[in-house]
């Protein structure tokens, strides 16, 4: 083969289609949220319950300390194991989850702690009991709320930024994606049951719904794309942690200079100008 | 073919569209006079069927008082989003010229018995009443039309949630316009929220679920997921009435349920409470 054919084919390894993006973001072996609290955070301290209903398994959160700084750290929670994932629900959080997300939002506002929120789910969980709690509420609260919250807020899409479920926890001033994570409206396998109405063209609405990190940069949505290593993230989770706690501290350190009222502001002309 | 696996004949009920009209929720004729005089609520089960945003405009309002706002703002198409159907930008050309709407929700201001509002009427014509770029764009300026007016905002939501040909742009519009209403909150400036059929997915999970009040309208569907998503998720039947405005009720999401022909007088006897603080500082 001769040296530009090589190159050629390297080139074309290395743009890989949205759809298979939308499967290493969806790979079982991809850090999850337990992973990146054990290699990002030298303290933990995880605060429980909604104060109103339960204590949501489906998302987690609580006091962390991330590189000598204290923050409030939460995101949905998938498991790494079949067991796990049945107990935290697949990382679909009910109403109850975003609940406590709110209250430990405004905790660290109170207390004057930076948010960080780690997003990966499919989506918030649509049950039954989810509907009769108020799921659409409880994300509905929690848009309304982080649009005034006084405090940093710090959001990484690092898998699966599954459409409301994802957005409820992440109204952020800085809004960061991994390589390979995905943030949609819609799954692209819902999107082609109904526009295409056919399940099995999944990876042409992944194409047209512009969901990488990549497109979500060039549409202004996102701020940062956090590379992730050759392999992708599940190759190599130590350096990919390592990658986002870099990202995170960089931005802490940035918004920590901003004053309060000018931080909301710049929160709420940046989300007022998406789409214009 | 024996008699009995003859499929049985479909009743000839396609009605004449002129004379008659079917109630969506219960399939009794009403004649088409009756109907429109009733503002489109059934006779028989009083379900609360769809209005263009100028009717309820016309419902509500007092006569001549509304005038549009943002009429500028209109569809975009951000994806340039091409589906098995053709492109967005075609299908949305042909809704504005069909509907006559620029987009999903129609704004203004106005006033409900002499007191002074402005007004988001979502329209579920067009293009299900989702919410995208224009929509959003309409409703922040609405509200900020409300802050800077001190005036109360109402939105009427008829929308089945995010427009998914302006894929995530839609979905940013919840926390944009989320943003909005969190300004009137912090201002004083009132929002009430009224939810007909249907008001589900990224609409019941942004702004229409923040009202300072939550009214709906008989029988509207109100919820987050679609049933069918549900079903399949918990694979058991859900409760007949699961998402109806009675079930919202019930369940502690709405302040009130008002029908069609007291809608006018309820909001309007709402608004004298709400604006206590306004006029107080006039």
């Amino acid at each position: 083969m001769s040296k530009r054919e090589t190159a050629k084919k390297k080139a074309v390894a290395k743009k890989i289609t949205p759809w298979e993006i939308v499967q290493i973001a969806r790979d079982a072996g991809r850090p999850v949220i337990s992973d990146f609290i054990a290699g990002m955070c030298s303290d933990f301290v995880e605060l429980h319950g909604d104060r109103a209903f339960g204590d949501d398994q489906g998302m987690i959160g609580g006091f962390a300390t991330i590189g000598g700084e204290r923050v409030m750290l939460m995101g949905q929670r998938k498991g790494k194991t079949v067991d796990e994932n049945i107990a935290y629900n697949f990382g679909m959080a009910n109403p109850e989850g975003y609940r406590k997300a709110l209250r430990l939002m405004k905790l660290a506002e109170k207390y004057g702690l930076p948010v960080v929120s780690l997003v990966d789910t499919p989506g918030a969980y649509p049950g039954l009991d989810a509907e009769a709690r108020g799921q659409a509420e409880a994300i509905a609260r929690n848009l309304t709320e982080m649009a005034g919250l006084r405090t940093p807020v710090i959001v990484v899409v690092t898998g699966e930024g599954g459409s409301g479920g994802a957005l409820g926890i992440a109204v952020g001033d800085v809004v960061m994606m991994l390589q390979n994570a995905i943030y949609s409206v819609i799954s692209p396998e819902g999107c082609a049951s109904i526009l295409w109405r056919d399940g099995t063209k999944a990876p042409d609405a992944a194409a047209a719904l512009k969901i990488t990190a990549e497109s979500l940069l060039k549409l202004g949505v996102i701020d940062e794309v956090i590379a992730e290593p050759a392999g992708a993230a599940h190759s190599d989770p130590a350096k990919t942690i390592e990658a986002v706690k870099k990202a995170v501290l960089k931005w802490l350190v940035e918004l920590k200079k901003i004053d309060t009222d000018t931080l909301v502001q710049r929160r709420y002309d940046k989300f007022a100008a998406m789409g214009r | 073919m024996g008699w009995y696996t003859k499929p049985a004949e479909k009743p000839a009920l396609k009605p004449t569209e002129s004379l008659w009209a079917v109630c969506r929720a219960c399939n009794t004729y009403v004649p088409r006079e009756e109907w429109v005089k009733s503002q489109r609520v059934c006779p028989r089960c009083n379900f609360h069927d769809r209005m263009t945003c100028r009717e309820r405009v016309a419902l509500v309002c007092d006569e001549g008082s509304f005038s549009e706002i943002n009429a500028a703002v209109t569809v975009s198409d951000p994806l340039q989003f091409v589906d098995a159907s053709g492109a967005y930008a075609d299908k949305a050309k042909a809704t504005v010229a069909k509907t006559g709407e620029g987009e999903s929700v129609l704004t203004g201001t106005g006033t409900i018995e002499g007191i002074g509002v402005v007004l988001g009427v979502m329209d579920f014509r067009f293009l299900g009443g989702s919410l995208a770029s224009g929509t959003g764009e309409r409703i922040l300026l609405a509200a900020e039309e409300a802050l800077k007016l001190r005036k109360p905002l109402i939105i009427f939501s008829a929308s089945g949630g995010a427009r998914m040909h302006e894929g995530i742009i839609s979905l940013m519009q919840m926390a944009k316009t989320c943003a909005a209403i969190n300004r009137l909150q912090q201002a004083g400036v009132p929002f009430i929220s009224v939810l007909t059929d249907p008001t589900t997915g990224g609409v019941s999970a942004s702004y229409a679920m923040v009202g300072d009040i939550n009214i709906a309208e008989p029988k509207a569907l109100i919820g987050f997921a679609g049933r069918r998503v549900i079903e399949q998720t918990i694979k058991q039947k859900l409760p007949d009435d699961f998402q109806t405005a009675e079930y919202m009720l019930e369940h502690g999401f709405l302040d009130h349920i008002v029908s069609r022909s007291e809608m006018k007088a309820f909001l309007a006897n709402v608004l004298r409470y709400a604006t206590n603080k306004l006029v107080e500082q006039i």
